[in-house]
């Protein structure tokens, strides 16, 4: 008799425990939803200006940091992830040549997240355009679907990536406009690094930003903006 | 008959408890020390942590800096190699090695401890 | 009867092709094992060509296995009976074709493991997404549609489940076209005239995989086709290879008109290389003006001759295919309209693209998966085509 009085009280025991540990993750995901973090607003719209006149031909700074802070190898083979390049360009009918740096436009209405099959390719509420890796499946359709050719595919295994910037083979990426530093208040790498201040980062939607104001000022172009997608990234005397 | 059964069975999971005990991972820890949550809480919930964390951090930008990932390396990052997964022991790997689960979060997240990753970065 | 081989030899030859369709299989899944280990980087796809043979292989597959369909539909929607007699052979192509390429399709991505991510995970706006729904609906629908014409009882129910497969099938190769027609920056792509392209297209070239199958299996059980019936058949096939080229002549010519676009025609139809010999010798003569001449020919279209015409559109298919994906990404983005570019990224220069054997395996895997599905099922089941002695229509 006693040892099932015994094997019944143990039982009530576990389960009572059982019952604790099945409601307590609901409780302390509750907690952890409502901390006190803000996360990414839908009042502001991160972008950036290039002023193409202070970009100075042959110079690689921005996109060295850039390799550098995200850890990329920086090699250049047709397999190797390139988030923000040096593109020369030269007008065919006057001859003016330019250069400057292209990376992910982060558009206001990106083709990359309307093709993506699993919404692994979204837009912040911030504007930011980014590639969610848990959720990405590899299948490339987003790297079809960019007008500025901004992502990548990771080929390889990587080991030794960035703690702030995961990275990984098999899924697609591109330039993260440094969101990582942006959420801890600072600005983009390539921002950063770029001598002549040619790449000003800021907040459209701040009337009173450096950026803002400048758009107003002076004039901008969009590129390919007979594609309506209403670029966060501007350059200026293209 | 019943009690019989029972007894039996009691006396099955006796061993098999003792076993278990046995053979269970010896991990490196890291520092350790007081965790974020319970420790017993932390080894049957922390996949739903990360999972639910990973989706803010990433979609919202809601970075909870206690229950980051970052921050279980940090504590738990051996203090021989700063890492939770470059060897048997490793925290993250002795115990998904015995259970027989594959992490995937280290496919693409560092295993390695900030700071000395920052280290080495510099040095090179 | 000494001209046709023994039962046991016919029972052995079946087991070899079955090994040899399985070896072939085996050999594409170990390509997805070395893909998996070592990554895209072991393939000939890069970050220019994003999409290469294996997508080639698998659009081939999977338009096919819609257009064989109308073999089915002609009979069970038009109710042609010499049609309604080959609508199950038909119906189990297309299940076959459509397991092959999609099987390809999915082993191709970077992280097939998560796969489960993409069936939990929508996005309305993908028509990645929306294929998910068409393939897996067309899957069903087929076997319904098969359960119908092989269980008696089900017969009622065929009509109805017939002209579902129509519509259906009509949708899923609509959404296997607006997987380029969506791409609004590329100049190979873009373009509302892809959709009914591929409808057409995927007549002929699942007209064509048909009539190699239905010829296969009559030599295989030394039956005779009706020579009226080949000859109906044959000319369909005349009509559906020449309406194809008038589609894909339409899509040159339209962007040829538009200034903006020439250059990459140019590309394309005369300084591509590869791209333009495939387009012109591969597609354009072998695809289809060789068979047009075996159909159409006086003197030719029999038997042999629509056997060959079969094969050369299923070759001109993969030509055609190849210039469209492969080429198509291979002319440089136009980012900047105008200007002359160049950047460490391929920007403005023609992308290189080596497909690499691990590419073929995969390829040739999904093949093999369409094959085994159809010898062994033609074995256990009864898919031979039953005329009636007298053809009414």
């Amino acid at each position: 008799m006693s040892d099932i009085d015994l094997t019944r009280r143990s039982f009530l025991k576990t389960s009572a425990g059982a019952a604790a540990v099945a409601i307590a993750p609901g409780m302390m995901l509750f907690q952890v939803a409502h901390g006190d973090t803000q996360g990414a607003s839908d009042k502001v719209r991160w972008g950036m200006l290039i002023d193409t006149t202070q970009c100075k031909d042959g110079c690689n700074d921005c996109v060295s940091a850039c390799n550098k802070e995200n850890g990329l190898s920086g090699e250049t083979k047709a397999t190797d992830s390139q988030w923000i390049r040096k593109i020369e360009i030269k007008d065919v009918s006057n001859g003016r040549e330019l250069s400057l740096p292209m990376m992910c436009q982060h558009c206001e209405h990106p083709p990359c997240v309307d093709v993506c099959p699993t919404n692994a390719s979204m837009k912040r509420a911030d504007g930011i355009v980014l590639v969610d890796k848990h959720r990405c499946i590899g299948c490339r359709y987003c790297m079809m679907a960019c007008p500025y050719k901004a992502r990548s595919f990771v080929h390889e295994p990587l080991t030794d990536q960035n703690p702030d910037v995961p990275r990984g083979k098999g899924t697609v990426e591109a330039c993260t406009l440094c969101v990582h530093r942006i959420d801890q208040g600072l600005k983009p790498a390539c921002s950063e690094a770029c001598a002549n201040k040619a790449i000003l980062f800021g907040d459209l939607n701040d009337a009173d930003s450096e950026i803002a104001k400048k758009l107003r000022s002076v004039a901008t172009t969009q590129v390919r903006a007979d594609l309506g997608l209403n670029t966060g990234i501007r350059y200026q005397g293209l | 008959m019943k009690k019989l059964f029972f007894s039996l069975l009691l006396c099955l999971c006796i061993p098999m408890a003792w076993a278990a005990d046995a053979n269970a991972p010896k991990l490196d820890i890291g520092k350790g020390g007081q965790c974020v949550e319970d420790p017993q809480w932390m080894r049957k919930n922390h996949m739903h942590l990360l999972k639910h964390e990973r989706d803010d951090a990433v979609r919202k930008g809601l970075r909870d800096e206690k229950h980051s990932l970052k921050n279980c390396i940090e504590c738990h990052a051996s203090t021989k190699d700063d890492s939770v997964i470059a060897r048997d022991d490793s925290f993250c790997v002795s115990c998904h090695r015995y259970e027989a689960v594959k992490i995937d979060c280290f496919e693409c997240h560092s295993g390695k401890r900030k700071s000395a990753w920052l280290q080495q970065r510099e040095a090179k | 009867m000494s001209s046709h081989p023994p039962m046991y030899f016919k029972n052995h030859l079946y087991w070899v092709l079955l090994a040899a369709g399985g070896a072939v299989a085996l050999a594409g899944l170990y390509a997805v094992h070395m893909m998996e280990h070592y990554g895209h980087i072991i393939s000939g796809m890069n970050n220019q060509i994003v999409w290469g043979i294996p997508h080639v292989f698998a659009i081939f597959l999977i338009v096919a296995a819609s257009g064989v369909l109308n073999v089915a539909s002609i009979g069970s929607v038009f109710g042609k009976a010499v049609y309604k007699a080959r609508a199950p052979l038909a119906s189990l192509l297309s299940i076959a074709m459509l397991a092959g390429g999609l099987t390809v399709l999915m082993l191709d991505l970077g992280r097939p493991d998560r796969i489960m991510v993409a069936a939990t995970n929508y996005n309305l706006t993908s028509v990645f997404a929306w294929n998910v729904v068409l393939y897996s609906g067309m899957f069903s629908l087929v076997i319904v549609y098969l359960w119908t014409m092989m269980e008696r009882r089900m017969n009622p129910f065929n009509k109805a489940a017939g002209l579902a497969v129509f519509v259906w099938r009509f949708v899923l190769t609509t959404g296997t076209g607006l997987i380029f027609a969506f791409l609004t920056a590329r100049q190979a792509y873009g373009s509302a005239l892809l959709p009914p392209m591929f409808i057409v297209l995927s007549f002929a070239w699942g007209l064509a995989v048909f009539h190699v199958v239905q010829t296969v299996i009559y030599n295989w059980n030394e039956k005779i086709l009706d020579p009226a019936i080949l000859n109906r058949k044959k000319n369909l096939l005349g009509v559906f290879v020449l309406g194809s080229l008038y589609m894909v002549a339409t899509y040159h010519f339209t962007n040829m008109y538009f200034a903006h676009q020439q250059s990459f025609e140019l590309f394309i139809l005369r300084d591509g290389g590869v791209y333009t010999n495939l387009f012109w010798w591969g597609y354009v003569l072998l695809g289809n003006v060789l068979p047009l001449a075996l159909i159409f020919m006086p003197g030719m279209g029999k038997t042999r001759c629509v056997m060959t015409a079969s094969l050369l559109v299923v070759l001109g298919a993969f030509a055609l295919l190849y210039v469209f994906i492969i080429g198509g990404q291979a002319f440089p983005l136009s980012i900047f309209p105008g200007y002359e570019v160049s950047s460490s990224f391929g920007d403005g220069q023609i992308a290189a693209y080596t497909p690499s054997l691990y590419e073929f395996l995969l390829g040739f895997g999904g093949l093999a998966i369409a094959f085994v599905i159809t010898t062994v099922s033609v074995r256990v089941l009864n898919f031979m085509p039953q005329d009636k002695p007298y053809i009414a229509d």
